[in-house]
């Protein structure tokens, strides 16, 4: 019958008007600035430096090995290694810049740093008035705590924090049965005299 | 003079008053002024109201909320669409025809308000009673088509033109069954005076002529070509953006565009405004104990009822293909509008024992018909051909 179609839609779009009211499937709008979608715990904007204890400076993770530097595709990060007076490398970053404007996100820093000193982060209100410096961000600024870490990606800093007490576990064993290798080394005479 | 109708004759005893401070001779020429100013002031605020209702109702259709930012729930959209809409640069193309281009959407404004003068907003409340009142009307707008054609012609664009030649189609295709289902009330109340067609629906929602075959099918028909004729959706093939960009619209910005906006809007009220007129009752309340509401209000609230009603079609409906839209004109609409006039005629003349039966017998199998004609006509099953792409 002719216009039956038609009355069919205008129903349809009648619920869809009514449904808007009271039916959050029918009007799944998040309303951005005051409210946000909370973001999945996998999800990753821009790399940040982890830091243990307090002092954000003397706890970075960072040791500027630069592996990162180096397989940074885009090229975004910069590192200067510290030197202590005798000119003699320091295991810590003196400068540690990433460029936020050519950063594309892609976490490979994160991945191939050995010593989980650098993650992404989930930020996304990221926008500067300067074009040069704003988004050129330094280790002041890259620095986020452990428990930031926690609070953001829990499983997977837990799975981080569990890795690195047992590499710390092991290196304190190893150490161990060197020493009690490097005293069995010393006692032999002692033995053998007996 | 009672409270009720006091208030039922505001507009008026306000116009009278404004005048008495006039000098004898000038009154007649003031109280003309005062009617156009309000008409002009009225409308151009309910075609306001009326984007704003458009954006959120087409909001809520399709599952998001509209426009929230302005004001309180975005009251003050309209407002700021209007300020943008004013500083905007008003750009004319280079070899376009400056005095056409220039005059395009005054010559569209003026007959889209001027219908305004023959509508019987309420009692008594008629800016111009003229015993050729709805002759007045359709002649009045069809001048618009004129202006829509200046408005492609001057833009020197190919989409302009286009587009204006598809709305010349389209408007002229769309009047044919529009008058003619206009002609079925004047034919029955043997009057083009507008505010006589109302005063011969008084006395309750059953004396409307809707409540009549030839009424619900004359308001039917006058509908569909109320929609054409405002080249609203489902339509809007001059406008259709995915092929002509803005159709006549495509050269005007800033204020020009915005008048050819308005004047749209205008023009989908006026048709409105006569749809009540003419079938709808008026002002007249749907029953005689609701007199008490004020006539004007009753006009306002149908008419309200309208713009709803075109925005929920606009929201539901995808546009028409051309051949389409040239098929339900010519072989739908026209020939159930000349069968309309005969069955109006067979009203007058019988009583409504035998015109109801017969009217129903003769409608339903030619709706039916021509709705499978129309159908028919329509390319469908089998390999579809392409002629020129491979």
């Amino acid at each position: 019958m002719l216009g039956t179609g038609i009355l069919k839609g205008l129903k349809e779009t009648a619920r869809n008007v009514i449904g808007s009211f009271r039916d959050k499937e029918r009007l799944p709008t998040v309303m951005y600035p005051e409210e946000k979608v909370k973001t999945k715990e996998n999800f990753r904007t821009f790399p940040f430096l982890v830091f243990d204890g307090n002092d954000a400076m003397l706890g970075l993770r960072c040791v500027s090995c630069r592996i990162c530097e180096k397989e940074c595709p885009p090229q975004c990060i910069f590192i200067i290694q510290e030197r202590d007076e005798n000119n003699k490398a320091v295991k810590h970053p003196r400068v540690f810049d990433i460029d936020f404007s050519v950063c594309m996100q892609c976490g490979i820093c994160a991945e191939v740093c050995p010593f989980d000193a650098i993650k992404m982060d989930n930020i996304y209100e990221l926008a500067g008035d300067d074009r040069f410096t704003g988004l050129l961000v330094d280790k002041h600024r890259l620095a986020k705590s452990n428990h930031y870490y926690h609070q953001i990606k829990p499983t997977e800093a837990d799975e981080v924090d569990s890795r690195l007490a047992e590499d710390r576990r092991k290196a304190e064993e190893a150490a161990k049965a060197k020493a009690a290798a490097a005293a069995a080394k010393a006692a032999p005479p002692s033995s053998t005299a007996t | 003079m009672n409270l009720v109708e006091r208030i039922d004759q505001a507009p008026l005893l306000l116009q009278r008053w404004a005048v008495g401070f006039f000098p004898a001779f000038l009154q007649p020429w003031v109280a003309m002024l005062i009617s156009a100013a309000a008409i002009i002031g009225v409308f151009a605020s309910l075609f306001a109201l009326s984007t704003l209702a458009e954006r959120k109702g087409l909001g809520r259709i399709q599952n998001r909320p509209g426009p929230n930012r302005v004001g309180p729930f975005g009251m003050l959209q309209p407002l700021a669409d209007g300020i943008k809409m004013l500083i905007k640069e008003d750009i004319v193309p280079l070899r376009a025809d400056k005095v056409l281009h220039f005059l395009a959407p005054i010559a569209l404004i003026v007959p889209s308000l001027l219908v305004y003068s023959v509508l019987p907003i309420g009692r008594n409340l008629v800016a111009m009673q003229c015993q050729l009142g709805v002759l007045l009307f359709f002649a009045i707008g069809a001048s618009t088509e004129l202006s829509i054609f200046m408005a492609g012609w001057g833009s020197h664009n190919k989409y302009s033109i286009l587009g204006s030649i598809r709305a010349i189609a389209q408007m002229i295709s769309y009047e044919l069954p529009m008058v003619l289902a206009a002609i079925t009330v004047i034919l029955v109340t043997s009057s083009l005076d507008t505010v006589k067609i109302v005063e011969a629906q008084a006395g309750g929602f059953w004396a409307w002529h809707v409540c009549t075959p030839w009424g619900a099918i004359a308001l039917l028909t006058f509908f569909i070509c109320a929609l054409a004729e405002s080249n609203r959706a489902p339509f809007d093939l001059p406008e259709a953006e995915s092929e002509l960009i803005a159709g006549h619209l495509t050269e005007y910005s800033g204020f020009k565009y915005a008048l050819f906006f308005m004047a749209e809007y205008l023009g989908m009220m006026a048709i409105s405004g006569m749809a009540i007129t003419l079938f709808l009752g008026g002002w007249q309340a749907p029953l005689p104990m609701l007199d008490f509401i004020p006539s004007w209000l009753w006009f306002f609230g149908k008419l309200a009822g309208f713009v709803v009603l075109f925005i929920w079609i606009r929201g539901t409906l995808p546009r028409l293909r051309a051949d389409q839209l040239m098929n339900l004109a010519w072989k739908f609409l026209l020939p159930i509008a000349l069968l309309n006039i005969g069955l109006a005629g067979l009203w007058v003349k019988s009583s409504a024992w035998i015109a109801w039966p017969v009217s129903i017998l003769l409608l339903v199998p030619a709706v039916i018909g021509l709705g499978r004609l129309l159908r028919g006509s329509r390319p469908r099953g089998g390999k579809r051909i392409y002629q020129y792409a491979d």
